[in-house]
């Protein structure tokens, strides 16, 4: 029962899927939005679960006393005032108590933390005592103070300008830059990967090195080069990416198939 | 630029240099950089979820219910389903009831699996063929404008794309032993991924370092601000953060080359 209903549900869902595709009626079409619509409110509920394991696995980190634990309170706070950024926006010209608001919720998700992480029964009773006292204090700020509001059901705290400044300063640099990191990595992979040992690697080794000179105006026969490797893009690395995608599109109609027949049921998990 | 845009801005700075110290080596600044970058993308995701995906998709369409009756006078009812059904994942916080947690998840799955044949089918597969199979341009087989094998559009090109993707999805096809006339178009296949694994990574590579001129432009950027006395909010507190963080820089490498010296003077005795 527990496992026989979940496969049902797999399979009726998913042969409706496939053939509602070829059924060019209005209402197969309705069916259609309104069951991506489904998946979409259900892939979103399961945020929940992620942001539960987030806060889960830093406790345990601080609890076990790993190195780099106290690491986790940065997360965290991060994760909050993210959040709580993105659900308020000010009503008027000032912030009011806005930023002592976010520093009281901040502190009470650390003594939370650090609740959750104690083994000590005193201790226990210390943290949730600040929680408590620091939760009261952020709920009387929020209810007093005019000068900002919530806003759950409408985006405006998209338009948060901290919101927009986390956004700007934190996140997009530090984003950008570990991708801008990898280049290096790459580099030194390449040094290993590249040694013409055999035709493959010198084929490899000089379709990139073409690739990589294409913006470069110095090097001898410029023009040549840029267009060699715009032909290489565009002829034999398109014939490549098209027989791959043709393989993975291939390969997620199978493992579609698997699933969809109960061959496939490792997402079911245990128990 | 206001003071605290520049603060900002400087923050910004700080943390990007915060993220290239790990070429050096895995350090506290970096590790400092790496939590708060998790917990605030997670942040963000959750918000632009929330704003652009649950309150059209299922607020906004039970808004004239009322929730005293469970939103099921709402003339949108039938979104309460996925609604509840999406409650029911929290059921994996229960050791005795997470089972129910398989029912939105094999729904999930299911609508997934199934809306993934025929789109795949179409997207990825017949499209791709559909593109290869063109009416070969013999007239213009060495190219337009006079023999020009570089020529994108020439018959050349188009006959070379063909037999490449044919090969190289023999290449893939292991049913049957890589021999003969088999094994030698297979081998013609590898030739291609290989140019193309190339190609690839050639183009990966100046993607990321276009990303890091684009850093240390940024870098190089907010040192101008901090003396651009044109500025009509500038002020000495501009240079002042500036040789700050400076400084700040200088004294932790002094104090990394300190330690690694100290380290090597321990190890050689």
């Amino acid at each position: 029962m527990r496992r026989q209903i979940p496969f049902g549900l797999v399979f009726i869902f998913g042969i409706f899927m496939v053939f509602q595709f070829f059924v060019p009626h209005e209402k197969s079409e309705w069916v259609y939005e309104f069951l991506l619509d489904w998946i979409i409110v259900i892939g979103i509920f399961a945020l929940a679960l992620g942001i539960w394991s987030l806060f889960k696995v830093s406790v345990e980190k601080i609890k076990q006393g790993k190195e780099g634990g106290n690491y986790s309170y940065i997360t965290l706070v991060g994760l909050y005032m993210m959040m709580a950024f993105g659900f308020t926006q000010q009503t008027g010209d000032g912030w009011g108590l806005y930023f002592l608001w976010i520093m009281l919720c901040s502190a009470c998700i650390v003594s939370l933390m650090r609740l959750r992480a104690s083994t000590d029964s005193g201790k226990k009773r210390m943290w949730a005592l600040a929680s408590g006292g620091l939760l009261v204090a952020a709920v009387l700020v929020a209810i007093f103070d005019d000068a900002w509001a919530f806003f759950l059901y409408t985006p405006e705290g998209l338009e948060n300008s901290m919101f927009e400044i986390f956004f700007d300063h934190i996140m997009m640099p530090i984003l950008a830059t570990m991708f801008s990191l990898l280049a290096f990595y790459i580099a030194s992979a390449a040094y290993r990967a590249f040694r013409a040992r055999n035709v493959l690697a010198s084929l490899l080794l000089l379709a990139a090195l073409l690739v990589m000179s294409r913006f470069n105006p110095f090097i001898p026969g410029a023009e040549y080069v840029a267009n060699a490797s715009n032909w290489l893009m565009n002829v034999p690395n398109l014939a490549a990416q098209r027989a791959i995608v043709i393989g993975i599109g291939l390969g997620i109609v199978g493992t579609a198939l698997k699933i969809i027949l109960g061959i496939e049921r490792g997402y079911m998990g245990r128990g | 630029m206001e003071f605290t845009s520049f603060l900002w801005l400087t923050f910004g700075v700080f943390v990007t240099l915060c993220t290239m110290s790990f070429l050096y080596k895995d350090n506290p600044f970096y590790k400092f950089a790496e939590h708060l970058v998790v917990g605030v993308s997670a942040g963000y995701f959750v918000i632009i979820l929330w704003h652009q995906g649950l309150v059209p998709k299922l607020f906004q369409r039970l808004e004239d219910g009322d929730w005293y009756f469970g939103y099921l006078n709402s003339s949108h009812w039938e979104y309460m389903i996925p609604a509840i059904l999406g409650c029911l994942m929290w059921a994996r916080f229960s050791k005795n009831y997470s089972w129910l947690s398989r029912w939105p998840m094999a729904l999930y799955i299911g609508i997934s699996a199934g809306l993934a044949i025929p789109l795949e089918m179409s997207n990825k597969v017949n499209k791709q063929l559909h593109a290869m199979m063109v009416e070969i341009d013999w007239a213009n087989f060495f190219g337009h404008d006079g023999f020009n094998l570089l020529d994108v559009t020439s018959g050349f090109s188009q006959v070379l794309i063909m037999v490449g993707t044919i090969s190289a999805i023999v290449y893939f096809f292991f049913s049957k032993e890589h021999t003969g006339v088999f094994g030698r178009v297979a081998t013609f296949g590898i030739w291609i991924l290989m140019i193309g694994f190339g190609a690839s990574f050639g183009f990966t590579v100046m993607a990321r370092i276009s990303l890091f001129i684009n850093r240390l432009q940024d870098t190089f950027d907010w040192g101008g601000v901090a003396f651009d006395s044109t500025n009509q909010h500038y002020s000495g507190m501009f240079p002042a953060i500036f040789w700050a963080l400076i400084l700040f820089m200088i004294g932790y490498v002094v104090y990394e080359i300190v330690t690694y010296l100290k380290q090597r003077s321990v190890t050689t005795q």
